[in-house]
């Protein structure tokens, strides 16, 4: 496509890159097809194309964010569907990523907004602030559909809705510390530990470090890490989100030098994306951009770690797990096949949801500022998932999980607890 | 590129902008119109990226009905409209007009019936034209057009363009699986065409309808005809040492009597193109390959298989290469039909649509090699060859307008030579505005004059889609 830059406007290396992805867009329509916002409701300034052509028409004119612009921008959930679809290769993650950082310095969000966004970067993550925010909603709850009735509070209420119940206890296992190998070692790596997932699911972790150290793998939680920087990144607010990248890059590149690392383990899908992006991140950074991109580099998802172990074949199970694939991992990881292996290896009969490409609508922050779209989406999916007459529902986001879970009765898991309990671990507690 | 010409906007029209677009917001639900000036430049636009203008307002109406009102409203006040379903034409079918209201489609995007006992299925027209097929899959049918945009394009294009797709060769195209519409005329009026059964009484006005460019009304729901799914199928590629001798096979097969379901052709630029999105596997070491599709049972599949081998062996095949396993079919066809938007990855294009005789067929791939080469471009072909419509895909830089213009000025004279060796300027695309001006290289004037008579008894003041199809000089007044 034609693009319209001024050399002095590609002097800045952000337009300069998206110029670059401008360029490759040939203005085909194909990803209006899989984008679950167009699909919803129908108008391009709503998918992919509409978006990238907003976004050019606004940098080419450097112009600043207006509210049109950012409404449209806002109903994109990141999930990338658009860049499995796209045919001539537009990267349209990191030219959205530039989008957001103009809005964020360009735009003034109206009040209730503006707190919404500040409460959630200021709490969602940091795993204690979190916890007591979660504990606080618990007594919050009956004024939920109160909130709900007033649409810039909405988003409050969508929150204290999606707070659990019951709050989990932090799990022993998944503290920082060494987790040496059962047996003879045969890998050494380190695990994330995440924000909001160890308050939500401290399970997840803590069935990812028995199942590794059974299989001969010695497990690092590294102390002082920090949130992935997902979150706020997927909100424009890169200053904070590249401080958690340095911050985070320096923990594990201390820990290569300790013992050496061959993979950095990430059991939520949407940390993974962004942690193999540390190094595009941090690309006009001197000091971090080399170390950025060998941190980049060793990421995994876990399922993808785990499928280079060569897991033994385990008797049929008997039971049917529908596979919900999030977008971080297909689209953002390309991820497709190896949690399914996995799980079939394992003993378990999986079935592909229809419509598996589009999300669920949890989208990081998205299900608490667009309720009505996620809505929308995850009525959708939970439709497609019951269609497969699934025991269980199986993926490796923990967004997801807490989503999907709110939609549905049939229990909703981590793949890897499953994988845990087949490879000589408990039963997780929801199936027994 | 501004080669092309638009009409002139009606300044009745445009200085009215205002109250038009308060008035529609009258007649539309809340969401249902696009008019800050922002955001419609958006719809400035269709996959035919070098032209471009801004439209007046677009419409998103939910309903036949809004359609009417939209439409009675522009008749009534002489404001142009221009349809609009998923903006995937490569003719510029769906490029607005400073004047114009668009009519989009895209809200109604619902399968009415599937009736699997007459063997066809009512859709709303911004159905995507995969989606009719996937909602039938799982009992055994689908919708046989297959244009290579199926998963983004809409039913309502397709009828717009009567559009092919690589299964047409043995299937038909758009107009021999269309059952039935339901018409918005410009005045507002809702009429019915066909319906279930396989004629209808009267004039064939929807044969008239299917390739009407939307000027002859906006179609808002479509009855198609479902076809059962074949026993098997199978891709087979055909590696050839250059494009003369693939294309030679090509008229030698349907010279025989042979009619697989698809013949496809690629030729060294457009597999590597291909290739490096889909990994399909296509041979690299050959100038020229063919995609040969056959169907039916395993021994209808064998046996047909053998006699395209035979000939294909006259012609110096240099691979022949079946796919495995349906993975391996599948990879193959969404190489194919992601051709089009994978050449972006590695320059801007046009895509040309010219149709020729296949007897003309290495003739005219020689011819446009020449030309292209005249121009000092780059091409790639890619199209439907048992149909003789061929995609020479002309590469160029957008962002210089000098290349630009070489390349449409390439393109015109290819399609010219389609013309010259007894075919036409258009096989599923549409004239859109892309082929206008060559109108007159196919048709004399008598020819002309009586389709925009018929186009002018639908549309008395030519407000439906304007701008398109007919070259602007010599319209009637």
């Amino acid at each position: 496509m034609q693009t319209n830059f001024t050399a002095e406007q590609l002097a800045d290396p952000h337009v300069a890159t998206s110029e670059k992805i401008l360029r490759k867009c040939v203005h085909c329509g194909f990803c209006t097809a899989t984008c679950p916002t167009y699909v919803t409701l129908g108008n391009e300034l709503d998918s992919p194309r509409g978006r990238i052509y907003l976004i050019k028409d606004m940098l080419e004119n450097d112009r600043p964010a207006d509210a049109e612009v950012v409404t449209h921008i806002d109903r994109c959930l990141s999930c990338l569907a658009c860049t499995t679809t796209c045919p001539s290769g537009v990267d349209y993650m990191h030219l959205v990523d530039h989008a957001r950082m103009h809005i964020e310095a360009t735009y003034k969000r109206p009040f209730w907004d503006r707190l919404t966004r500040a409460l959630l970067a200021a709490t969602l993550p940091y795993p204690g602030r979190f916890r007591l925010a979660l504990k606080a909603a618990s007594l919050g709850r009956p004024f939920a559909s109160l909130l709900k009735r007033f649409k810039p509070l909405e988003p409050f209420g969508v929150m204290l809705d999606l707070a659990p119940r019951n709050l989990a206890k932090a799990s022993a296992t998944a503290r920082p510390g060494m987790h040496p190998a059962a047996g003879e070692r045969r890998g050494r790596v380190a695990i994330l530990s995440g924000c909001a997932q160890p308050v939500l699911k401290p399970e997840i972790n803590a069935a990812t470090i028995r199942l590794l150290t059974r299989l001969g793998v010695e497990v690092v939680a590294p102390a002082g890490e920090v949130c992935c920087g997902s979150l706020v990144h997927h909100m424009g607010r890169e200053a904070q989100a590249l401080e958690a990248a340095r911050r985070n890059v320096d923990i594990w590149l201390g820990e290569i030098e300790r013992g050496g690392l061959d993979a950095i383990i990430i059991t939520a899908s949407g940390c993974g994306t962004t942690i193999k992006d540390y190094g595009f991140m941090l690309r006009l950074d001197p000091a971090y951009a080399e170390k950025a991109a060998r941190v980049s580099a060793l990421a995994r998802d876990v399922t993808e770690y785990l499928a280079t172990l060569d897991l033994r074949e385990q008797e049929a199970k008997g039971l049917t797990v529908a596979y919900h694939s999030a977008c971080s991992m297909q689209h953002g990881q390309k991820i497709t096949l190896a949690p399914k292996i996995l799980l079939r290896k394992a003993g378990f009969v999986v079935r592909d949801p229809a419509e598996g490409h589009l999300c669920c609508g949890s989208a990081g922050t998205y299900n608490i500022l667009q309720p009505e779209i996620s809505g929308k989406l995850k009525a959708r999916k939970v439709k497609n998932i019951e269609a497969t007459k699934p025991d269980l529902i199986a993926t490796g986001n923990i967004g997801c999980i807490t989503q999907i879970a709110t939609g549905t009765e049939i229990p909703i898991l981590h793949t890897v607890e499953l994988l845990d309990w087949a490879y000589g671990g408990n039963k997780p507690a929801v199936l027994s | 590129m501004d080669q092309i010409g638009f009409l002139e906007s009606r300044q009745a029209v445009l200085s009215r902008r205002r109250e038009i677009v308060a008035d529609l917001l009258d007649l539309l639900p809340r969401g249902c119109l696009v008019h800050e000036p922002r955001e419609l430049v958006p719809f400035e636009t269709d996959a035919f990226v070098s032209y471009r203008r801004l439209p007046l307002a677009v419409a998103l109406p939910e309903t036949t009905q809004q359609v009417a009102a939209v439409m009675k409203y522009c008749h009534r006040y002489g404001v142009p409209v221009v349809p609009r379903g998923a903006g995937t034409s490569l003719s510029g079918g769906a490029i607005p007009q400073e004047d114009a209201v668009v009519i989009g489609l895209s809200k109604m995007s619902r399968i009415l019936e599937v009736d699997f006992a007459n063997r066809a299925a009512v859709v709303q027209a911004g159905v995507t034209n995969l989606a009719i097929s996937e909602a039938v899959s799982a009992d055994g049918y689908f919708y046989a057009p297959d244009p290579s945009s199926q998963l983004a394009c809409t039913i309502g294009g397709n009828i717009g363009m009567n559009s092919g797709g690589a299964h047409c060769l043995k299937y038909g195209v758009t107009t021999n699986n269309l059952l039935g519409v339901k018409l918005v005329l410009i005045d507002g009026t809702i009429v019915e065409l066909g319906g279930k059964a396989l004629d209808a009484g009267g004039l064939d006005l929807l044969g008239v309808v299917c390739g009407g460019e939307g000027q002859l009304g906006i179609v808002t729901e479509a009855t198609v005809r479902l076809v059962a799914k074949p026993e098997g199928a199978r891709p087979v590629l055909f590696g050839f040492d250059s494009s003369e001798e693939a294309g030679a096979c090509v008229a030698d097969v349907i010279g025989a009597g042979i009619i697989p379901v698809a013949i496809e052709f690629m030729d060294k630029p457009a597999i590597e193109i291909c290739e490096a999105f889909a990994h399909a596997g296509y041979p690299m070491d050959v100038e020229a390959l063919l995609i040969v599709e056959v169907e039916g049972s395993e021994a209808e599949m064998e046996a047909m298989l053998a006699s395209i081998i035979e000939i294909a062996g006259r012609h110096g095949v240099k691979v022949v290469k079946e796919s495995q396993s349906a993975t391996e079919a599948a990879l193959i066809w969404k190489g194919r039909k992601s051709a089009f938007g994978a050449t972006g990855r590695i320059a801007d294009y046009i895509c040309m649509d010219g149709t020729v005789p296949l007897g003309q067929l290495p003739a005219v791939l020689r011819g446009t090699a020449e030309i292209v080469e005249k121009y000092g471009l780059r091409v790639a072909n890619v199209f439907h060859a048992g149909d003789g419509n061929m995609h020479p895909l002309i590469l160029f830089n957008a962002n210089d307008p000098e290349d630009a213009a070489r390349a449409e000025a390439a393109g015109n004279e290819i399609l010219k030579l389609c013309v010259d060796v007894g075919g036409c300027l258009t096989g599923e695309h549409g004239v859109g505005i892309e082929k206008r001006d060559l109108m007159r290289h196919q048709y004399g004037d008598a020819d002309l004059a009586q389709q925009m008579a018929v186009r002018a008894a639908f549309d008395p003041q030519w407000l439906l889609n304007p701008s398109k199809v007919f070259p602007l000089e010599g319209r009637p007044a």
